[in-house]
């Protein structure tokens, strides 16, 4: 067989793998949908704000709860404790260059 | 010279007889790729479910503030409230934060309330009396408990409350519930030694969406030392954290790009003595100079496309079958309780194709260049 047909063969074998791929993942966000509805519902009836991602401290379980100057709010010009803070860049200030 | 066919086999030529070289650079591509990828897939997924959820929450969560911090807000503030026009359903929150120095990790204990007993996503029931309590997948496992079985927390003064876990939340539900201990209110509010008429904040819907900013701007002026916290801020917050911009993951993107590069700029500052003979021969033969850059443009391809593909389809395995093994501890920080890493395979093409054209486009091009220099040159001199 020659090179091109090989080359060929494995480019589509790899595209293949890809669209299956694809199709398997939208697939599985349909078939997991009810639970995503219950997981909304669930949100709701609780009045959630946060994802319980990382609960090492105020800061990082709750990021929307938490106080303007949240990454620093421990004392004053304390250096950022947990690396859960470095994901969370600082918040926009208004007029603030 | 006669067909792209012709020019693609003897292109695989070429890479073979340096099979070695070029398969430590497909290697390199396809691991620069996937953890590119990876880091996508996995902020993506990540993102686009939080974001689902929370597009559920409430309007505005209203704080009250004292002396720059948030302190417990006075139910009273509901009266008020419920008097400015548009808004809908108020609501008290009782929950607070719970160290365990047994198990160093720490809990978010949270009141019950007549809603919350439909909710579905539990083993068990949600708590009744002041004795009980619903417990998270994370905080059941780290305790090692079960259903019935008692769990302890010690309060401020040193008082050790027991409670029966008659709920657990459901492990599919653990990206929200992880670290609950879910409590009646008289057993929060005794549990924090709250005053009775106190919450921890309110939470409050309004009727017409468009007009949340405008009650917003009333709440605060009514109540000055109040922070209205608004959903879409809420919402911000999270599109900003799992942003792609932020933290880690931006050094890890950045770092894996600037060695590619690196590996890039090295390729197209100048070809070495062999190829530029080779096409020197090759011009020296009959080949047009579009030819040897179609020749080129296909080494490069292969080599990218076979690299991207193989990259894509690592870093899919890696993040939605592994649940991203390799970068959950970055993810993970110093968290005691997180919830099992499971990323619903949201994907979204706009991405990969940004990838596409940010790696496979230069390594191309960064082929094809140099070989354009040497093939527009008299063979004579490229042979030299």
């Amino acid at each position: 067989m020659s090179k091109t047909k090989l080359f060929a063969g494995f480019i589509f074998l790899e595209a293949a793998v890809l669209a299956a791929l694809y199709i398997g993942s939208v697939s599985r966000v349909q078939l997991k949908e009810p639970e995503m509805a219950l997981k909304r519902r669930m949100v709701r009836v609780m009045k959630l704000t946060d994802v319980a991602f990382w609960t090492e401290a105020r800061y990082t379980r709750h990021p929307s709860q938490a106080d303007f100057f949240a990454p620093f709010q421990d004392f004053p010009s304390s250096v950022d404790h947990f690396p859960a803070g470095s994901i969370a860049p600082p918040l926009q200030i208004h007029g603030a260059r | 010279m006669k067909g792209n066919g012709r020019i693609i086999e003897y292109a695989l030529s070429t890479l073979a007889r340096r099979k070695f070289k070029n398969f430590s650079v497909a290697a390199v591509f396809s691991v620069l790729i996937a953890v590119l990828s990876s880091i996508l897939f996995l902020t993506h997924a990540y993102k686009t479910e939080t974001l689902k959820l929370l597009d559920n929450s409430p309007a505005i969560i209203l704080q009250n503030m004292s002396g720059g911090r948030h302190e417990l807000i006075p139910t009273e503030y509901i009266k008020t409230l419920s008097g400015i026009a548009g808004v809908g359903q108020i609501a008290p929150r009782y929950w607070g934060y719970y160290y365990d120095s047994l198990t160093s990790a720490n809990y978010t204990l949270m009141a019950v309330d007549e809603g919350m007993q439909d909710v579905k996503l539990i083993e068990g029931r949600m708590p009744q009396t002041d004795t009980e309590c619903a417990v998270g997948r994370g905080v059941a496992d780290l305790r090692q408990a079960g259903l019935k079985d008692d769990f302890f927390l010690i309060t401020g003064a040193e008082q050790s409350v027991n409670l029966k876990i008659v709920g657990i939340f459901t492990a599919n539900s653990a990206i929200l519930t992880n670290d609950l201990v879910v409590m009646t209110k008289d057993g929060l509010v005794k549990f924090f030694n709250m005053p009775a008429d106190r919450a921890t904040d309110i939470t409050i819907e309004v009727n017409n969406p468009a007009e949340v900013s405008m009650v917003a701007r009333k709440i605060r002026h009514a109540f000055p030392n109040s922070r209205p916290i608004l959903k879409s801020e809420l919402i911000r917050t999270y599109d900003n954290i799992f942003n792609w911009r932020g933290g880690i993951v931006l050094t890890m993107f950045f770092g894996a790009i600037a060695a590619f590069m690196i590996f890039v700029w090295d390729k197209a500052t100048g070809i070495n003595a062999q190829e530029r003979q080779e096409i020197g021969i090759l011009k020296a033969i009959g080949w047009e100079t579009s030819d040897v850059l179609t020749l080129k443009f296909w080494e490069g391809a292969v080599v990218a496309i076979c690299s991207f593909f193989t990259g894509l389809i690592l870093a899919y395995v890696h993040v939605f079958y592994f649940n991203a093994q390799f970068l959950a501890p970055v993810l993970k920080g110093w968290s005691v309780l997180f919830p099992r890493f499971e990323p619903m395979p949201y994907i979204d093409i706009y991405q990969i194709f940004v990838l596409f054209f940010l790696t496979v486009v230069p390594y191309v091009a960064a082929g094809v260049v140099p070989s354009w220099k040497a093939a527009i040159s008299d063979p004579d001199v490229v042979m030299r």
